[in-house]
């Protein structure tokens, strides 16, 4: 029997979607279109008009190197066999199902989009907020650019002591002039021109040594003009379980994070206009609210750390507890994915149901034919932006085996024009990359007069506006 | 990073045995999933020990009736157990210094999955590559504003 002819070359193009223009989205696509033996299309899809992800969304305004990693997706971007489709969300304009009518392979790369809950009392009183939502806001993310904070509030708690819980600290530290040159968004910097804000608690549940941040992420910290960092010596003073552990790892980069906050420890304030107080061994276990259903403390348990039998340390109440008053709270305690519709999910981790990127199914726990996940919604969100350059290309190469064995969808129009037609039926206001390159321009051009990177649109109807079209 | 990331993307299958059942079941299960150790169970799925192909070998190696007797007879009982919020570094430690190759990982009493030390490398490497990586093009993108101001 002639076996029809398996996709991949110059007539037959192997059709690949990808969900979700993050990073992940874009390493995916680079590792596809690598392919020297395969012919690959690749169409990028995003529910925002702009690509990037947490490049543009996610990375604070004050460290724009980070974002120059742009330079490497634009790079793949121009590669005529790849599309991009903004504004164009799956469960809402297009389904699995119309996927499966016009690719081979499906890739979902969206990312850990929600926060883990603290799952104390008080969590949702007025005042407490995920500390995503803040970064989303500074950062001119149209579904999060009319959310409110009270910056009246004179003293803010951020839980957590990772990369975001770090940002949000920062960005509230700042004085709004070393802002006023970034790309932050414009009503984001005029709230924190009127900010209050006087003290920063930064929060971790475990000690020093255990601190997610990098070292020079904690030197900025110490060297920010507008604010003091205080670090209590007793708390990184460290303990001896924690002790032992950074002597026999040899890892240096832990030893001088300790020197380093012992330092500070030994500093005095300045009398700079703020504090940012940094916090070890102390977990929230409730906000208290005023009558108005308004947070003005937390409750903070003391901790100390025992190890588990893998060594790893783990914080343990120790009875202790403090308030901290405080009228304004921000978790960043986790992040974990969002369930996709039609798509398997794995309740425990938080992701797709997945084996190395191939997507499960949960009743035989067997691949689905031509479904794949990348990124932080394969593996849950870990490591740098890099990071998920090794987690594309391990799918990719499961894709590549599916490929050779002929486990691939036969869809019955793997064609641009089909995709293009069905687009505009279901979301006729897509973006396309080359819209979104004028965009860029139009960013690019609004910033230079305040010697800015650029100046974010932040609504979809600005974007639309701003390349001649209607309002939606 | 923690193990739970190294699980995520494991899908969810963790083969087990019960102490009870003859080691060429074992055998029979190492081969058909491909792994080189099952994690023992009692009725309750709480792990009770772990047998590896090692211990199997050992076994064959001082008397070829080994088949017929009982997973119990020869599966390792202290057994270091994981949880889904242990930090790779820890992990990667005490897997090397005390030469333990599968780590099981309980959660809340359940069994959620076990980490191989080809896991735990993979895992490393992974997060080193990524880092390199940013850093290379940060390092890049320092140096051509240098040589356009230059020129």
């Amino acid at each position: 029997m002639a076996v029809a002819s398996a996709p991949g070359t110059a007539e037959q193009p192997l059709r690949v979607a990808i969900i979700g223009a993050g990073p992940t989205g874009y390493y995916t696509a680079d590792a596809l279109l690598r392919q020297d033996r395969v012919v690959v299309e690749v169409d990028l899809f995003d529910r925002l008009p702009t690509p990037y992800g947490l490049v543009r969304l996610g990375v604070a305004p004050d460290h724009q190197k980070i974002k120059s990693v742009t330079v490497v997706f634009d790079k793949v971007a121009a590669n005529p066999c790849f599309r991009f489709y903004g504004h164009v969300e799956l469960g809402k304009d297009i389904g699995v199902d119309d996927l499966r009518r016009h690719y081979h392979q499906i890739v979902y790369c969206t990312g850990a989009q929600t926060d883990r809950r603290m799952a104390i009392p008080g969590e949702d009183l007025r005042g407490s907020h995920p500390a995503t939502e803040f970064v989303a806001w500074y950062n001119g993310h149209p579904d999060f650019r009319d959310c409110q904070f009270d910056l009246s509030k004179e003293r803010v708690a951020v839980v957590g002591v990772g990369n975001v819980a770090v940002d949000v600290a920062r960005i509230l530290c700042r004085a709004p002039e070393e802002l006023a040159t970034t790309d932050i968004a414009d009503y984001a910097l005029d709230a924190l021109r009127e900010s209050r804000v006087k003290e920063v608690y930064l929060l971790g549940r475990r000690g020093p040594a255990q601190a997610a941040f990098t070292n020079p992420e904690l030197r900025e910290l110490g060297e920010l003009p507008d604010a003091d960092l205080v670090v209590r010596p007793d708390e990184v003073e460290l303990d001896e379980l924690s002790r032992v552990a950074v002597e026999r790892s040899q890892d240096r980069a832990t030893r001088k994070k300790v020197d380093i906050l012992q330092g500070y420890a030994r500093q005095q304030p300045t009398g700079k206009a703020k504090r940012l107080i940094v916090r070890f061994l102390v977990s929230p276990i409730e906000l208290v609210g005023d009558e108005t259903g308004e947070v003005v403390a937390m409750r903070l348990a003391k901790n100390r750390l025992v190890a588990t039998p893998t060594g790893t340390l783990q914080a343990t109440p120790t009875g202790e507890v403090e308030e901290l008053p405080v009228g304004l709270v921000f978790r960043s305690v986790g992040y974990k994915g969002i369930p996709l519709p039609g798509v398997p999910f794995n309740d425990n981790w938080g992701v797709i149901l997945n084996e190395k990127g191939r997507v499960l199914d949960p009743e035989t726990r067997q691949p689905i034919v031509a479904e794949y996940t990348a990124g932080w919604i394969k593996r849950g969100p870990s490591g740098v932006i890099g990071t998920n350059k090794p987690d594309a290309a391990e799918t990719v190469a499961c894709m590549m085996e599916d490929l050779a064995r002929g486990a691939v969808l036969h869809p019955e129009e793997p064609d641009r024009p089909a995709v293009e037609a069905l687009l505009g039926q279901r979301q006729p206001r897509y973006f396309s990359y080359d819209d979104w390159l004028r965009l860029d321009d139009l960013e690019v051009a609004a910033g230079r007069p305040g010697k800015r990177p650029r100046v974010k649109f932040t609504r979809v109807d600005e974007m639309a506006a701003a390349l001649g079209r209607g309002p939606e | 990073m923690n193990i739970a990331t190294m699980l995520a993307s494991k899908g969810v299958k963790v083969v087990t045995i019960g102490p009870g059942h003859a080691i060429r079941h074992a055998l029979t299960l190492l081969a058909q999933h491909n792994i080189g150790a099952l994690v023992v169970v009692d009725g309750e799925g709480a792990p009770v020990g772990i047998v590896s192909e090692r211990d199997i070998v050992r076994a064959l190696a001082r008397t070829e009736d080994i088949l017929v007797q009982t997973v119990a007879s020869i599966m390792t009982r202290e057994v270091i157990i994981g949880t889904p919020q242990d930090d790779l570094v820890a992990v990667v430690y005490t897997m090397t210094e005390r030469h333990i190759r599968h780590l099981p990982v309980v959660d809340s009493g359940r069994l959620v999955g076990i980490v191989s030390i080809g896991d735990v490398v993979k895992a490393q490497r992974d997060q080193y590559q990524g880092e390199v990586d940013t850093l290379q093009h940060q390092l890049l993108h320092d140096e051509v504003p240098k040589v356009s101001k230059a020129s």
